[in-house]
């Protein structure tokens, strides 16, 4: 890459900073210091903003980059994520947003703690909270280290780490600084450049295409070598029998994980109202949607445009397809157009990242500090300030993502966000369904289920073929792969469940049918709702 | 996006929360009735969103309030939520939302595994082409999108004409009631 790319975009990129740190001071000029205001950022935000913050925090370098890369490479298969990530709202809307909003203050942790005795619940969901944001948070920096690998050429390790490390600072000051109301307004900005920077590319290769997407299609099959199998699934997964299994559970993952994820389940308590609450996801969805729908196009775009062949050779995972593309669309390598558009998407691509990691922050911050200081200080110590040790827990939580995300860089940043969701969907997602749908559980119940499904996906990640023993692993020195998939979820969704069940058929104490009416009533109602 | 020049109707027990004229587009008599526990700015009114024409929405069954007899002994407020769980009015919203949302999830759950399945195992089946290069699994990822979209309008126009209206009055009688079994303290 030429020095134009980098000095523009590291220009775009110190922009977006300066202006994200202008809206980080400006909103916390006459900030309380309140719980209420740090974690929910006041609950005053509107449908239409919150719709567009959770878009913004969804809408993650994973799927601008990972996705699309991935169906540059592989045709149909990188698709089936997109459908995935996206149905995986409806879950959200019927069954989750609305009724969590009803019940809970800040966390997924209180909507389960109202129900069942608080300490052990909550210190079991805090946990898992925290073990999903990180892997998230690992993800997302993964997608910071090969970007700058990729904007600053080969004169990669150390730059990468430094980037990783620039992006974790950035986030911890947001986050303690900002709290919820300023990682809301950088996410809905974030929004806006995203989706505008897609638009305009999307818009682009239709153009060069003269609107005929039949073409767009024809090209991509012929270049990718594949032929017509590009366009049908099979090239990713469709090997043998352990890869289609892999496939069918990172769908499930896909699908049922977006419900338990603590920092979308977060922004729901950000709005005033159950309907509100509604109304955001229904303008999440329309977003999300169409921002899925467009980097298909611009999937199909960079394989007909740039080739799979040049996309494998600049990153094998294909996290950089979409940046070349529009150093292509733009013109080329040693245009103005080409220069421009390129670091148009490295600076969008940089700061998706860094909205993304703010609000995982966020989140994993408030589950530290209330759900899991709350309960495991001793009880007469000194309480101190929730708010402030939920800004030291981002602090800590930023340390440790970068410590991770330098270790996992070369590993494909989709398939990572497919591991934490594969995690909330088999920790997170069966607890709150069976406390909010469940006459009969109970505490035990709630325990085993979170741990049930925890335990499980962690340890099958850890025997995976991901951690060791092929040579893409993460120690490919070493080998203890004993389970075959990548992704656990077919295996420790259902196990999360199951523990649960059997948490609460086998426990003495029978369930609170009163608290189980409270919960009921104020799920639906809103009656008593913050 | 929405309307604002609707007022929500009158307090729950009024004669005319019956819900009967579901026509929010001229619903203007509400200000005359608009009680001033409405008027929290938070409640913004159940106004009728797009494409939806006049009345269009089945009219709600009226619900009965949940409050029976506004001048009760106090109770505790456990007891309260019991009670409004019994009562006839919880049950029925209860109902609605469950009769919408266990078909739906079943509905679109089945289909994106019955996609994800066949995608995986019969590649062939979904190879074959529709028109030009557009083949099975083209369309059945589109239709993913477009069902997704449609499920989302449904749901959002149901809960809007069939549920919220009633569950406010609920909250707020709800509400009462703790209140009051709480000794009109808070």
């Amino acid at each position: 890459m030429t020095g134009d790319h980098q000095t523009l975009a590291l220009l775009l990129f110190s922009t977006f900073v300066a202006v994200t740190l202008g809206i980080t001071t400006w909103v916390s000029r006459n900030r309380h210091g309140s719980a209420e205001e740090f974690y929910a950022g006041g609950r005053l935000f509107s449908p239409m903003e919150n719709g567009f913050a959770i878009a913004g925090d969804y809408m993650s370098a994973a799927s601008f980059l990972g996705i699309s890369g991935l169906i540059a490479l592989y045709g149909y298969d990188g698709m089936l994520y997109s459908v995935g990530f996206l149905v995986a709202w409806l879950v959200v809307l019927f069954l989750v947003a609305e009724l969590v909003r009803n019940c809970g203050r800040f966390t997924l942790a209180d909507v389960v703690a109202a129900r069942m005795r608080e300490r052990p619940v909550r210190i079991a969901a805090g946990t898992s909270s925290v073990a999903v944001s990180v892997l998230y948070l690992v993800a997302q920096m993964v997608g910071a280290g090969s970007l700058v690998a990729l904007l600053l050429g080969g004169t990669g390790e150390a730059a990468q780490a430094w980037t990783v490390i620039g992006v974790g600072a950035l986030m911890v000051i947001y986050v303690s600084l900002g709290g919820m109301r300023a990682t809301t307004w950088i996410q809905i900005v974030k929004a806006v450049l995203l989706l505008g920077g897609t638009v305009a590319l999307t818009a682009l290769v239709l153009v060069r295409f003269h609107g005929d997407i039949d073409r767009l299609l024809r090209t991509a099959a012929e270049r990718s070598g594949h032929g017509e199998g590009f366009l049908a699934p099979g090239l990713a997964y469709g090997g043998d029998w352990t890869s289609r299994f892999d496939f069918m559970s990172l769908g499930l993952a896909l699908v049922l994980g977006t419900a338990g994820l603590p920092h979308i389940l977060s922004r729901f308590y950000t709005v005033p109202t159950a309907r509100a609450a509604r109304r955001s996801v229904v303008w999440s969805i329309g977003l999300i949607g169409g921002f899925y729908l467009m980097t298909i196009v611009l999937g199909f775009g960079a394989a007909a445009v740039v080739g799979p062949d040049a996309v494998r050779e600049s990153n094998a995972a294909g996290n950089t397809a979409v940046p070349l593309l529009a150093l292509d669309l733009g013109g080329g390598a040693d245009s103005t157009g080409g220069t421009v558009l390129f670091a148009v998407v490295a600076a969008v691509a940089f700061a998706t990242i860094l909205a993304v990691v703010a609000g995982i922050t966020l989140a994993s911050s408030a589950s530290v500090a209330h759900d899991l200081y709350a309960s495991l200080r001793r009880r007469h110590a000194e309480p101190r300030s929730e708010v402030a040790v939920a800004r030291v827990a981002a602090v800590g939580i930023g340390a440790v993502a970068i410590a991770l995300g330098l270790l996992a860089r070369d590993l494909n940043v989709a398939f990572l966000v497919g591991l934490a969701f594969a995690v909330a969907a088999s920790a997170n997602l069966p607890v709150l369904l069976y406390s909010l749908f469940w006459r009969g559980f109970t505490t035990r119940g709630a325990v085993w289920s979170v741990y049930g499904g925890l335990l499980p996906a962690v340890v099958l990640v850890l025997l995976s073929p991901v951690v060791s023993g092929s040579p893409q692993s993460l120690f490919p020195g070493v080998d203890f792969q004993y389970f075959p998939l990548q992704n656990p979820g077919i295996v420790s969704i259902p196990l999360g469940f199951v523990a649960g069940w059997l948490g609460t058929v086998t426990s003495a104490e029978p369930p609170d049918v009163a608290k189980h009416a409270e919960t009921e009533v104020r799920s639906l109602t809103g009656a008593g709702a913050v | 996006m929405q309307s604002s020049n609707e007022r929500p109707r009158g307090a729950g027990g009024g004669p005319d929360s019956a819900v009967g004229n579901r026509d929010d587009r001229d619903g203007d008599s509400a200000e005359t009735c608009a009680s001033p526990r409405y008027d929290d700015p938070w409640y913004d009114a159940l106004a009728s969103g797009w494409g939806e024409s006049a009345g269009a929405g089945a009219p709600a069954a009226a619900v009965p309030p949940a409050r029976t007899e506004p001048g009760e002994v106090p109770r505790a407020a456990a007891d309260v939520y019991l009670e409004v769980q019994r009562s006839a009015a919880f049950r029925e919203v209860r109902g609605r939302y469950r009769r919408f949302v266990v078909p739906a999830v079943v509905t679109f759950f089945l289909w994106y595994v019955v996609y994800v399945v066949t995608a995986t195992t019969a590649p062939g089946l979904m190879a074959r082409p529709v028109t030009g290069a557009v083949n099975v699994a083209m369309v059945a990822g589109l239709g993913q999108f477009l069902t997704t979209f449609l499920l989302t309008w449904a749901y959002a126009r149901h809960a809007r004409l069939r549920r919220d209206r009633a569950a406010l009055e609920l909250r707020w009688d709800t509400q009462e009631l703790t209140r009051g079994a709480r000794g009109g303290a808070s």
